[in-house]
């Protein structure tokens, strides 16, 4: 069961208020061998990205590499336990909506120079289709981005301009969610 | 002192807004251990001297007081029910199917409170401390119907002891106050009827507000439209591969269709004749609609002759004409609807709005022809009544003469018939509620067949005889059912309409309705899951659900409009019903006010109701309403100015840096026709016109944006109904690439297979 043994996440969990155990447990079912029950000692545990590619919130994700490598610390997407309880955290309904966008900025920003340029555009939108798109189709489709989102006018978008955007989108909320 | 007090807020502020901070986990953990013991240390400390005690324990109450509050609501998260359920729906068919049940949770905890009043405030007290059964006349069956009163078929149809039990109106006895506790039935009678409507409204028009609040945020539709695809078409919900697979397919080919709408310049389209189609189009329905009506009238009308007719001479067919033909009309006219709305070349989620209030109209046909029928049979049950009702106070009168004159004595004993051989009268409330509850029940038969066969027996049949078919029956026609969305959210607020008629005359209705609803949501669930498969466009679903909540909200005003009238107009029956031998149904209020509450408050009362007190309110209601309105319509307008103001600022920041390129054209065009580039006006002057021609060239574009409302001066339909994927103009000819050979034939549009409106068929008298 979950008890005092478990302080550290214990208490972010009272305050992030999320069920407790159930979390934890799913940590723990990917890599039983590799995760303690006991957290008292604070152990220095890792599970590497494979693990937390294939969990079924987020086999079918086309961005599930950029997800776990964003919430990792090493960056690489090798997630502590308290890695996969920010992710899950920020990911949850209760979220606010300024730090969904701040995160899902990160997210989609393949090349983390705290810009969306064009390129990193290309890459989002080829992963939503698959590569369906011809090359002109998608040079097209990231420039009518940049031009609506694109306010101080440096051709790619900061973290402001994806905010102000995102904050209008009816469906943000909605969609960046994930129920576990 | 001060600042340290002020420290230690800080430092609590600091830990309530810390899961706001986009900070690494750790050092979330440290800040937070690091102020929780800086608070503790000297919380305490600012308490001095015999305030300090008081002032400990005040702090560790509001402590225990915020953790209580904390596993309060955790415990209140994890009672709600279905959500692991609700969640497999949502992964495997995404949000806007899940949408659907999460509709029908609300709905059954709405009436799970409904039944609650009902049950605790009406039923249990009538039954706890009321009189048993066969005790009077009302609550007994009649000698003439008591040896056929157990059979099945009866019962079914809620005759016999169904008819006199607590399920109907007519069991409920008149006393004015019973049992010990002085409970006054009567009164909490009407009260829990109306207090009913009262509550349903409350609750959807707070469902309403709260939804409007969160979808309001939303600005400019066509501003962001590529920004917006791109980031928050993907659904992180989904978790399934067959559903992932239509998502990757439906942003293609969103994708691509804003590609072309955005690359085509004005259409060459032919105003006058898509306004002529539209009109056509509207014209054909509108004689559908009154063809339908009209049939349905004269259906009933023929069903009336009928009835005078020998039972026992009618064939099936035609003693169940009536239902046969609403279920034939609830069948055949949506498609055909949707068949003409193709004339309209709407935007399809225009066209779904004009189909669901096409839908929408013709079972409000439906249920006010039943609701016509229905007055037709209780004005006759009255006249029967006054006929009964004279016969028997003659009777009693003769009893009571013959008894004086044969006894020679005043004091006369009351007759002593068993309660079973008292004549009756015909009650035409319990009537009216047993057509309700007949109603509900075949309603939820229909609908229960319809999944069976329509869903599981087609699954098995695709399933099964596929492999000893010619064509592939999978991908082709019939192929495995989508969930029909609309069609049954329709029916689901069309049945709420149905408990809200008929709670006042059958309290045992809305009990009913309850189990059926949590039927529902199982038996669909696993209907859902086993026998459809996701939606080849899978949409989204809008968090705001106001265009269903909205429809719910009309459907509750249409239904308070018979009960009230006849609360207020008819007479009750006078032997039956917990309002018997009195005038009017809302004589029970002034009774009580009278005889029950101190003389005052019936001063208030007689005050409150007079006409020069009532008037000023509604004139003064109705000021207030047009002030707010006015007001509301200010703030619109000063928030398009605002983003007006942004869009200019915008663009005069984007041609201060283009300042060489002259991006407009039309500016371009103008410079062409200088006859003397020399000529030109010096530069400063040349700056001012581009932002007012920009503004100008700015709305013929945002006018052209597919599906935008011109100007947002139009109706945004936009958010209230956002179900389709926004944009497929044209059908798609072809599917993206690794759908496999035979995705080009999907069978029938996407649309039902079973009809889409179950038209509620109204049960025959």
């Amino acid at each position: 069961g979950f008890n005092s043994t478990f302080c550290t996440s214990d208490i972010l969990q009272v305050q992030l208020s999320f069920p407790p155990p159930r979390l934890f447990d799913r940590y723990r079912d990917l890599a039983p061998q590799l995760v303690p029950l006991d957290y008292t000692d604070q152990p220095d545990v890792r599970l590497p990205y494979e693990l937390i590619g294939s969990m079924p919130e987020l086999k079918d994700n086309p961005f599930r590499q950029r997800i776990a490598e964003v919430f990792s610390e090493d960056g690489e997407g090798n997630m502590t336990l308290d890695d996969f309880l920010d992710m899950f955290s920020v990911l949850s309904e209760m979220a606010p909506r300024d730090l969904k966008a701040y995160y899902a900025f990160k997210i989609y920003d393949f090349n983390n120079d705290d810009f969306l340029c064009k390129s990193d555009l290309e890459k989002t939108l080829n992963k939503l289709t698959r590569n369906e798109l011809t090359e002109d189709e998608v040079r097209m489709v990231c420039e009518k981005v940049i031009d609506e989102a694109d306010l101080d006018n440096d051709g790619r978008l900061s973290l402001e301009d994806f905010q102000h955007m995102i904050v209008r989108a009816p469906d943000f909320l909605s969609t960046f969610h994930i129920r576990i | 002192m001060t600042s340290l007090k002020e420290e230690v807020e800080e430092k609590k502020k600091l830990i309530a807004t810390l899961r706001n901070k986009p900070w690494r986990m750790k050092r979330r953990l440290k800040l937070l251990k690091e102020c929780q013991a800086f608070v503790e240390e000297f919380e305490g400390a600012l308490g001095k001297g015999k305030g300090r005690k008081l002032y400990a324990y005040k702090v560790m109450m509001a402590k225990k007081m915020i953790k209580f509050n904390r596993d309060f609501d955790n415990f209140k998260t994890a009672c709600i029910p279905w959500e692991r359920k609700i969640k497999e729906v949502e992964s495997h068919f995404g949000s806007s199917v899940a949408s659907y049940f999460i509709f029908l949770r609300w709905m059954y905890g709405l009436n799970l409170v409904l039944f609650a009043f009902m049950f605790g405030l009406v039923v249990l007290p009538e039954v706890m401390m009321g009189l048993p059964y066969g005790s009077i006349p009302r609550k007994t069956v009649p000698r003439a119907e008591q040896d056929r009163a157990m059979d099945i078929s009866v019962l079914l149809d809620f005759g016999g002891y169904c008819k006199y039990s607590i399920l109907f109106y007519g069991f409920y006895n008149d006393e004015r106050t019973i049992g010990v506790l002085q409970f006054r039935l009567p009164l909490s009678y009407l009260l829990v009827g109306l207090g009913i409507f009262g509550y349903s409204l409350m609750v959807v028009i707070r469902t309403m507000a709260r939804n409007s609040d969160e979808g309001g945020d939303g600005g400019d539709d066509g501003q962001f439209t590529f920004a917006f695809k791109m980031f928050t078409s993907w659904d992180y919900l989904i978790g399934n591969p067959e559903t992932a697979d239509n998502k990757y397919a439906s942003i293609t080919t969103s994708f691509k269709e804003s590609i072309v709408d955005e690359q085509e310049n004005q259409k060459d389209e032919n105003i006058h004749l898509r306004r002529f189609l539209r009109v056509l189009a509207n014209f054909l329905i509108l004689c559908s609609l009154g063809g339908s009506g009209f049939l349905i009238y004269f259906v009933v009308k023929r069903s009336q002759e009928f009835a005078n007719l020998d039972q026992d001479e009618l064939s099936w067919f035609e003693k169940n004409e009536v239902e046969f033909v609403m279920s034939l009309l609830g069948l055949v006219c949506p498609p055909l609807f949707e068949t003409i709305a193709e004339l309209e070349e709407y935007h399809p989620r225009i066209a779904l709005k004009w189909q669901l209030g096409r839908i929408f109209a013709l079972f409000l046909g439906n249920l006010y022809t039943f609701l016509f029928a229905l007055f037709d049979e209780v004005n006759a049950k009255l006249e029967k009544e006054k006929s009964i009702r004279n016969a028997t106070i003659w009777g009693l009168n003769e009893y009571y003469s013959n008894y004086s004159s044969y006894h020679n004595t005043t004091d006369i004993p009351p007759p002593d018939i068993h309660p079973a051989d008292v004549i009756r009268g015909p009650c035409w409330e319990t009537a009216v509620g047993i057509e309700f509850v007949k109603l509900t029940v075949s309603d939820i038969q229909v609908t229960y067949m319809t999944i069976l066969i329509g869903d599981f027996l087609r699954a098995m049949i695709v399933r099964f005889l596929n492999y000893c078919w010619c064509w592939d029956l999978e991908a082709g026609f019939p192929s495995y059912g989508e969930f029909d969305i609309s069609g049954n959210v329709l029916g689901l607020i069309f049945n709420q309409g149905m408990i809200w008629m008929g709670a006042f005359y059958a309290p045992g209705l809305v009990g009913l309705n309850v189990l059926r609803l949590l039927t529902s949501m199982y038996y669909q669930c696993w209907a859902v899951m086993s026998c459809n498969v996701p939606h080849e466009r899978v949409f989204k679903a809008s968090k705001s659900n106001n265009f269903y909540m909205g429809l719910l909200l009309l459907v509750l005003f249409l239904s308070l409009l018979p009960v009230v009238y006849t609360i207020m107009t008819l007479p009750p029956s006078f032997d039956c019903g917990p309002f018997s031998g009195r005038e009017q149904m809302y004589n029970v209020v002034m009774e009580t006010i009278e005889n029950d509450l101190p003389a005052f408050i019936g001063n208030i009362f007689t005050y409150a109701t007079n006409p020069g007190l009532i008037l000023p309110a509604v004139l003064l209601m109705v000021l207030a309403i047009y002030y707010l309105n006015a007001t509301s319509k200010n703030y619109q307008n000063a928030n398009l100015e605002l983003k007006k103001k942004m869009q200019m600022a915008r663009d005069e920041e984007k041609n201060r840096r283009n300042n060489k390129e002259n991006t407009n054209q039309v500016m371009q065009d103008l410079e062409d026709l200088l006859p003397n580039r020399s000529l030109l006006p010096p530069a400063a002057e040349e700056e001012k016109p581009p932002p007012v021609l920009e503004k100008g060239s700015k709305s013929p574009k945002v006018a052209k944006r597919p599906g935008a409302a011109a100007n947002g001066k139009g109706v945004n339909i936009q958010k209230d109904v956002s179900l389709a994927a926004p944009n497929p103009k044209a059908a798609v000819t072809h599917p993206p690439g690794p759908r496999g050979p035979s995705g080009n034939a999907r069978g029938p549009p996407p649309g039902p297979a079973r009809g889409r409106g179950r038209g509620t068929p109204p049960s025959r008298r």
